[in-house]
């Protein structure tokens, strides 16, 4: 048995994965009623089902069919473009709009293979005066300015 | 005549001075983003959403439909301009708008592009009016059966028009509906799926689903493109077209707002379907089909109008089944949700100032879109020439905002990145994430009226396809599988793949 069309391999791959953990899932955990008056279990169980056998019609294709070659996946811009969505996220209530705009900022530009330091430093300034102005003063957005462990901020 | 009454009342709600506004931020807000390259309606609308939240549901729909016109424009000028379609449904427009551009010709495929959009924006805001509130008469109609059925049909539908395999569509559909039923179950208050998070207790997201997929996906999946991203962005020489581009325009912008009021209706049709078909009626009834492909005007009046129609007359099935047609709707079905609206015929009559505002707004957009558009394209274009490493920060600032400002909760930026993630993976693998937003949209819908049409037919599954009692039901369903039938035989799905592959 040799995989065929590699792309399908592994999306076959991934149906069948969430099929079958949804359709366990909902067996083992989930009340499942009669088709009448249908329990929280009843559709999730039939949908996993069904995606997991797509799945299988999928994967068999990708053994009998040839198919386009999975290109490679570059970690750098999905790893840095997703911490600077997270460092945004966690760095706001401890840290303040300053530091986790400019933190996602910093994090974000790096992904490009562009990337210099003193252009993202300028990019960083604008983007934070920016969301200063136009969330926090134009929108209202209630933020936190300054850092959690500063008592007096001086950013209004 | 009540049509004119109805159009009166919305042209009271839509020529307020917030609504106005609401529409001409949309519109230009829309435009600055689908400008940019590679960025289409649906990232674009995703992007925005966050900001109308705060407004009331109709100023908010307003906006989102100009975001929606907007980004559709934006996408057009890209395309003219610099060969970079942004979207599905500009990708005809390539062809004849950049020969346009390269003989020195940008200005008047835009305009063309302008005004062909303004003609078909009008000529559909009358269909809709018309026709909205027939179909929402039927829909009323409508039982748990009928509901389920005609969700089938469109999510089918939806499938069909997804490139690549069909099976990997509907599997993406199915994990749509899944990842929906994700949350607490309105029937039984049973948390599903939620492994004691409190926040996915009600459900996820449909921003960050949204957002992850379209916004930060795209975003990645440029930066991985390695291949230089400067463009060569083409001089504007004149702008208004000429007596003879007229003349050569008005009669496709006219069959092209036909054909694309017709396909926008059907579900999973829209935008991106009718260009396409525009572009080839043009190149069959044009007496030098030569020209086609070389810069001839008719080939970006006929499409451009065409798919502004489309984009139009999808709202029909929107407003009046509360069933999306294509990813932009579901988005738009997502909001009218958020902002506490069941979407469905009673929008109609439960809503009429909403539901006639819109329509209205929809002329204004348009119009807007000609006033707005022509004198700023100078400023379009000095936005493509921004280089897109100093874009990305800006837009991945944005969204952030967008998501965290839904709950001031780290949270939602966790599940973007992870959905982002996920549409990485799914974008290798080539399983088109739209048709998966579609599913997660009607997921909750389509247990609610499966669950109460099995009740009332007290366990007999058979009810969906009894033609006698339920003929619109044993239709949809019909329709569905005919549709799939089709899609499967071998000679269309060849002729299918073609029509992806020109891409």
């Amino acid at each position: 048995m040799r995989i065929r069309s590699p792309k399908d391999f592994w999306a076959g791959a991934m149906f069948i994965g969430f099929g079958a953990f949804f359709a366990v899932w909902s067996l083992a955990s989930y009340r499942m009623g009669s088709a009448v008056r249908m329990g929280p279990g009843y559709v999730p169980a039939l949908l996993g089902g069904l995606l997991a056998v797509l799945g299988l019609v999928v994967l068999a294709r990708s053994l009998a069919l040839d198919g386009p070659k999975l290109e490679p996946f570059r970690f750098k811009p999905l790893l840095l473009v997703s911490s600077s969505v997270l460092a945004y996220g966690y760095l706001m209530s401890p840290g303040g709009l300053v530091v986790a705009t400019a933190a996602a900022v910093i994090i974000g530009a790096s992904a490009s293979d562009e990337f210099k330091w003193k252009e993202t430093l300028v990019l960083t300034l604008v983007l934070v005066l920016l969301s200063w102005l136009v969330f926090v003063h134009g929108l209202m957005m209630p933020f936190p300015l300054c850092p959690a462990f500063v008592d007096n901020c001086p950013l209004r | 005549m009540e049509l004119l009454d109805h159009l009166w009342l919305g042209a009271q709600v839509a020529f307020t001075l917030q609504n106005v506004l609401c529409c001409l931020v949309g519109a230009l807000l829309g435009t600055l983003i689908g400008v940019l390259p590679g960025i289409g309606p649906v990232p674009t609308v995703a992007m925005l959403l966050p900001i109308t939240f705060t407004l009331d549901p109709t100023a908010a729909l307003i906006m989102l439909a100009g975001i929606y016109y907007g980004a559709q424009y934006g996408g057009s000028t890209t395309a003219i301009l610099v060969n970079l379609p942004g979207e599905v449904s500009s990708v005809v427009t390539v062809l004849d708008g950049h020969q346009m551009a390269r003989q020195g010709r940008a200005g008047p495929a835009l305009a063309i592009a302008a005004i062909g959009s303004f003609v078909a924006g009008s000529i559909a805001t009358l269909i809709i009016a018309t026709a909205a509130p027939l179909l929402a008469g039927v829909a009323l109609e409508f039982g748990p059966a009928e509901y389920f059925s005609l969700m089938v049909l469109g999510l089918v539908a939806a499938t069909v028009l997804a490139r690549g395999s069909l099976v990997k569509a509907i599997a993406m559909v199915v994990l749509g509906l899944l990842l929906g039923l994700v949350g607490t179950d309105v029937n039984t208050g049973a948390l599903r799926f939620t492994f004691d998070i409190p926040e996915l207790a009600d459900g996820i997201g449909f921003v960050v689903v949204a957002m992850g997929i379209f916004g930060v996906t795209e975003i990645v999946s440029n930066l991985e493109r390695r291949e230089a991203r400067d463009v060569s962005v083409a001089k504007l020489a004149r702008l208004l077209p000429s007596l003879a581009d007229m003349k050569r325009s008005w009669a496709p912008i006219l069959r092209g707002t036909a054909l694309g009021s017709c396909l926008g209706i059907l579900p999973g049709g829209g935008a991106a379907l009718s260009s396409f078909a525009s572009y080839t009626v043009e190149k069959k009834v044009s007496k030098h089909p030569a020209r086609f492909g070389k810069g001839a005007i008719e080939g970006v009046a006929g499409p451009e109008s065409a798919n502004n129609a489309g984009a139009q007359t999808s709202f029909i099935p929107m407003l009046t089944l509360g069933i999306p047609g294509n990813p932009t709707m579901a988005l738009m079905i997502g909001a009218l949700m958020i902002q506490g609206i069941a979407p469905g015929p009673q929008v109609m009559t439960d809503q009429p100032q909403l539901f006639w505002g819109l329509i209205a707004s929809m002329w204004l957009g348009n119009a807007m879109l000609v006033v707005l558009n022509l004198p700023l394209i100078g400023m379009w274009i000095q936005l493509l020439r921004v280089p897109y490493r100093f874009l990305f920060p800006a837009i991945l600032v944005f969204m952030n905002v967008g998501v965290f400002s839904l709950s001031n909760n780290p949270w939602d930026c966790l599940m973007l990145s992870a959905f982002g993630l996920f549409g990485y993976v799914c974008v290798k693998l080539d399983c088109e994430p739209a048709p998966m937003i579609l599913g997660f949209i009607l997921g909750p819908l389509m247990e609610e009226n499966l669950r109460r049409a099995m009740l009332l037919s007290r366990g007999d599954a058979t009810v969906f396809l009894n033609p006698v009692e339920k003929p619109i039901s044993f239709g949809c369903l019909l329709a569905a599988l005919a549709l799939l039938a089709v899609i499967a035989l071998p000679n269309i799905r060849k002729r299918r793949e073609e029509v992806f592959v020109e891409e």
